[in-house]
Formats: structure tokens, C-alpha cells, sequence
């Protein structure tokens, strides 16, 4: 991590002349330890137990056999069919819901830009979606949306046919046939807000003076767009993927709610798959493993992550 | 800011029927955008709305196809979850959520004090050893969790809620509070302390007025990931302490016959966070983005 850092924000403080510097130093430590040691014992431990338990061969159910199997479960993580669609189905996921969000919020932030009647309350209105608890819309596009008799999604389709004259719109069971586009579309819907507020953050924080010098020299919109707006706000898109593909590489709640899964594997993500191991088939050594290989994939996304937030971090503290 | 400070008075009863800052003078949506926007905006709150809607409507309406938007309203749905059984779960997600935030709060200030007005060494290293918790995913931690608070006889307790939310939370507060408390001006508090000013007043008189819209909106932060918390709750609660996302998943198998009462309780349980989160949507952004953006 240490190669991460960002260079300190202020000049080293003004010595103080009186106090022994050790003294000094302790008591600037003091206020952080509670925060620190609880941090360490609450996230880092759990962590060295997961690695340990990924080493043995566990299974609830056979409560006499369990024991040190190296890194087979590892071999088994690898090999597994399974955990191999799982793995992919994240992938699919998340990339999936970042990139529409992303190109969705970006939009919405341009519009929210400028100036135009009852834009307070627009912006209002289009972060509820983010708001609203994860369980409650994932059950909502479940139900009220999805559902082949009378979600509105149909029920829309439904009116429309009927306003053209024809007897009745189709009847689509959208989770049976399109399971991943279901999960991803309501995860788009949550997060779209989230990267919109980033990125008009971002919009907002926009030297005035640049644009308008661009817009005297006869500028294009696009241009503009190009080459001041976009390469302005990239750290800010970075942001957002980062963060994005932290937070979504974890759904649970989604895949839990809306199709358990299924159908099949269609929809199990890494995060399902490691639960239905752990909770439905009690192998805890190979539950622990997979966990193990999340981990090691979050930090790969969460040393460009850091990085990112690492230059932010400069250029506040450059300012 | 020059051109706000050149603007005529109007302008800033226009600046606050608008909402977010107009840096320069940001230009105007031609009409078709605007209308384009209007769109967009009510496509994405469209859900929001029916969920809210259908919530007012007797199940009969409620599942109809096609959508009766305009049946009579009703309140029957939300005296049927109070009636039974939803306050119990409505209470645990309280008491996780709010104790979870004081004691987050009570751990992150000093340490964000730490962090900012007077630096340790390697602050920054401290700052993103935080930082990387967050991107342990949580379901690599739910075995041990799990195992360690069965053998602590602690399963289905809230306060192994409070216990592991606040660990969620901790480093997110942190990096907030110490990006509010960087903006204390370092002149002053040196002034304060040259005129001999003890801590605890440095502290009242010229941190806390600062620091105190940062805290409201770190706890608020807190608050909404807390009260949305739903793997840790669904495996580690089970009668006693089962929180408001726990009591939704059970209109999972009820497959239909509750649309209009499952939509109630989606709208009952997201209405804290949404209250909140209107309320304070200009913080909202700084805390999403960990303090990074503003």
C-alpha cells in the first residue's frame, strides 16, 4: 500500500519546543487507536481465519472428517464447473451494470448541467432510485415489474396493443427468459443515480472561465465535450467505475431476491455461489476458498481504486 | 463565484429554485432537452411511483393487468403491517442502525481529528489502510463472522449487527470526517492556540462549528447503509433480531397474493432513507465518494 501513498497534505506542523517529541507523538496517536485497533479486529482477523479454514476439508454434515487438506480446495475452486460460471457470471454482471450506469449517469449529468425548469426537483426525483433499500426494489422489479400476468412491464405492453387495436400484448415471463438482463437492468436502475451524483460532482467542480473561453472561440459543442469536459471529468468516471465495480462485484441482495440464482446457474454470481456452499451444502474449507479468491480479485480492482483516489487525494491537497 | 456575486438579487431566489451550483453561467436546456430530461427523470422514478401507488391500493387492484392506476386508495395495507407483524423488524433495523452510527461516530471523530488538524506521521498510509478494508468483499467474511458468533452463543442478537455494521461503516466515516475536518483553517486554530486557548474550547469554538454539517452528513451515510444491510442480517438473525430488509424477503415465496401489502412494506422500509436522503442530497455525493469528491 505504501507506494500508494499521496504526498501529505500540509507542511509538517510547527514543532513544539516544551514537550518531549515522543510524548508528542503518543499523544497524536491516542485518538486514532480505538478506531484502529477496532478496525483491525473486526475485518483484518476474520480474514487470517478464512485463509486457515481454506486449507481444511470441512463439510458440517461430517463432522469427523474434518482436516488439512493444503490447497485442494483451491484446485477445486479452480476446477470446479460451478464456481467457474460463477466467476464469469460476475463478470458479466458487473461489468455489464458499471458500464450502462456509467454511460446512462453521464448523460443524466449533462443534462442536470445546465440550467432548465424544475431541474431541483428533477434531481431529486432521479436519485430516489438509489434511496430506495436494495431488498425492497429488488422485490419491487420482481413483483411489480417483472411478473408475466401483471407486472407493468406487461401490463404497459398490454395497454399499448390494446390502444393499437390488437386483442393483447404478449406475454413475456421476463426473468425465465431473460434472468441476467432482469438483474442487470434493476441494478442499472439503482446505481445509475450514484454514478450521475459523482459525475455532475464532478460537472460542477468544472473551471466556468475554460468553457466559456471555449465557447468565444467558436467551439463546438462536441469539441468542447471532447476535449475539455471529458478529459476534465475522467478521474471522476474512474471514480465511479472503481467504486461502482467494488460495490457491485458484491450483489447479493439482487441475485437473492430476483431469481435465487437461477435459473440453473444462469444468474449466481461469486458472491450467491459462495453462500449457497457455505448455508445449502456446508462445505465451509471450499466456501472459505472461493472467498479467498474473491479476495484476491478485489484487490487487483482495489489497487487501481486506490490509486485513483490516491491522485484526487493530490489534487485536493494541491489546492 | 464572480458572476453569482455580479448577479442582480433575483438571482438568488433563481439559484435556489434551481438547486446545485451554476458554475459561470451555465447555459439552458433548448426545450427538446429539457423535455428529454423531464423523460428520462420520470422513466427512472416511474417505479418509485407505482411501488408508492400500488402500496394505497386493495390487493384486487393491485394485480391486475392491465395496470388500474386510478382504483380507489386506500390505507388498509398499512394498518394489515402494523397489525401483524413488521414493527418488531422496524425496531431491530432502528437500534442496529442508530447505535451502529454513535458508536462509529464516537470512534471515527477522534480518529478523523487524528488524521487532520494534527496529522500523525503517515497519515496518509493510515488513511488508505482504511480505505482497503472496504474492498474486502463481505462474503469472505461471512464464514469466520459466522462461526466465531455461533461459538459466542451471539447469533441472532443485534448487537452483532451494531458490532458489524459498524466495522462496515468505520472507514467510510473516517474518510469523510477527515475531509470535513481539513477544511478547518489552520490560521485560525494557530491563532487560537497562540492566544493561549485550551483544547477543549479550540475544539467547541472553532472545530465544531465547522466539522458539524460533516457529522450530520457522515451519520446520515451511516445510517442508510446500516438500515439497508441485508446479508449479514438474513444469515446471522433468525426471530429475535431480524431487521426490515429480512421481513421483506419473505414476500419472496408468497408469489402474487400480496403485491399491494408487499409494496406498502417496500415503501414503509425505504422511507427513512429516502426522507433522509432528499433532505441532504448535496452531502450525499461527498459521502458516497468516500470524502474523494465534493
Amino acid at each position: 500500500m505504501t507506494t500508494l501513498t499521496a504526498p501529505p497534505k500540509t507542511a509538517p506542523p510547527p514543532a513544539r519546543p516544551r514537550k518531549s517529541p515522543g510524548t508528542a507523538k503518543w499523544k497524536r496517536r491516542i485518538p486514532l487507536l480505538p478506531a484502529l485497533i477496532f478496525t483491525i479486529a473486526v475485518t483484518q482477523l476474520p480474514f487470517v481465519a478464512t485463509l486457515v479454514i481454506s486449507t481444511f476439508q470441512w463439510n458440517i454434515l461430517k463432522p469427523g472428517e474434518r482436516h488439512f487438506v493444503g490447497l485442494d480446495n483451491f484446485t477445486f475452486v479452480f476446477t470446479d464447473e460451478r464456481l467457474r460460471t460463477a466467476v464469469l457470471n460476475t463478470i458479466v454482471l458487473t461489468a455489464s451494470v458499471v458500464l450502462l450506469s456509467v454511460v446512462l449517469g453521464l448523460g443524466l449529468a449533462m443534462l442536470l448541467d445546465r440550467r432548465f425548469t424544475g431541474r431541483g426537483l428533477a434531481r431529486t426525483l432521479l436519485i430516489a432510485p438509489f434511496l430506495v433499500m436494495p431488498v425492497a426494489a429488488a422485490l419491487l422489479f420482481k413483483h411489480a415489474l417483472y411478473n408475466p400476468d401483471y407486472g407493468l412491464l406487461n401490463g404497459t405492453l398490454n395497454t399499448v396493443y390494446r390502444l393499437f387495436g390488437a386483442d393483447n400484448g404478449p406475454t413475456v415471463d421476463w426473468i425465465s427468459s431473460y434472468p441476467m438482463p432482469a438483474v442487470v437492468l434493476s441494478l442499472v436502475w439503482q446505481w445509475t443515480p450514484f454514478m450521475m451524483l459523482i459525475l455532475l460532482a464532478g460537472l460542477q467542480a468544472q473551471p466556468g472561465d475554460v468553457l466559456e473561453a471555449a465557447r468565444m472561440d467558436g467551439a463546438s459543442a462536441m469539441a468542447t465535450f471532447r476535449h475539455i469536459t471529458l478529459p476534465h471529468l475522467r478521474q471522476y468516471i474512474e471514480l465511479g467505475v472503481l467504486l461502482g465495480t467494488i460495490y457491485i462485484v458484491q450483489t447479493f441482495d439482487a441475485v437473492y431476491t430476483i431469481t435465487q440464482g437461477g435459473p440453473g446457474s444462469q444468474t449466481t454470481n461469486l458472491p450467491y455461489e459462495i453462500y449457497l456452499t457455505m448455508f445449502r451444502k456446508y462445505e465451509y474449507g471450499q466456501a472459505a476458498a472461493a472467498g479467498v479468491v474473491v479476495v484476491l480479485g478485489a484487490i487487483v480492482i482495489a489497487t487501481f481504486a486506490l490509486r485513483t483516489i490516491a491522485s484526487l487525494f493530490r489534487e485536493e491537497a494541491s489546492r | 463565484m464572480t458572476h453569482a456575486a455580479l448577479a442582480a438579487p433575483g438571482a438568488r431566489f433563481k439559484k435556489l429554485l434551481h438547486r446545485g451550483d451554476d458554475h459561470g453561467s451555465a447555459p439552458k436546456l433548448s426545450p427538446l432537452w429539457t423535455f428529454t430530461a423531464w423523460l428520462a427523470t420520470l422513466a427512472f422514478f416511474a417505479p418509485v411511483a407505482w411501488m408508492v401507488l400500488t402500496s394505497f391500493h386493495q390487493e384486487a387492484d393491485a394485480a391486475t393487468n392491465p395496470p388500474t392506476p386510478f382504483a380507489p386508495l386506500t390505507l388498509d395495507q398499512y394498518k394489515l403491517l402494523f397489525s401483524r407483524d413488521i414493527t418488531p423488524f422496524l425496531l431491530n433495523s432502528a437500534m442496529a442502525s442508530i447505535l451502529s452510527t454513535l458508536l462509529v461516530l464516537a470512534l471515527a471523530v477522534p480518529a478523523a481529528y487524528a488524521l487532520s488538524i494534527k496529522p500523525v506521521q503517515k497519515w496518509t498510509d493510515v488513511m488508505f489502510f482504511f480505505l482497503s478494508t472496504k474492498f474486502l468483499p463481505a462474503i469472505a467474511a461471512l464464514l469466520p463472522v459466522y462461526l466465531i458468533v455461533k461459538d459466542a452463543g451471539m447469533l441472532d442478537n443485534v448487537w452483532t449487527l451494531v458490532i458489524l455494521y459498524t466495522a462496515m461503516n468505520l472507514p467510510i466515516a473516517v474518510w469523510m470526517m477527515r475531509s470535513f475536518l481539513a477544511e478547518v483553517p489552520k490560521e485560525i486554530l494557530e491563532a487560537a492556540e497562540v492566544d493561549g486557548a485550551g483544547l477543549l474550547t479550540v475544539l467547541w469554538r472553532v472545530v465544531a462549528p465547522v466539522a458539524m454539517p460533516g457529522l450530520a452528513a457522515t451519520s446520515l451515510i451511516c445510517f442508510i447503509f446500516s438500515w439497508n444491510e441485508f446479508m449479514f442480517a438474513v444469515n446471522l438473525t433468525a426471530t429475535q433480531a431480524s431487521t426490515a430488509p429480512v421481513f421483506l424477503v419473505g414476500f419472496i415465496t408468497n408469489e402474487g397474493l400480496f403485491l399491494a401489502r408487499l409494496c406498502a412494506a417496500a415503501t414503509l422500509v425505504s422511507l427513512p432513507v429516502l426522507i433522509a436522503g432528499f433532505a441532504a442530497q448535496d452531502k450525499l455525493v461527498r459521502g458516497l465518494s468516500l470524502g474523494a469528491v465534493k
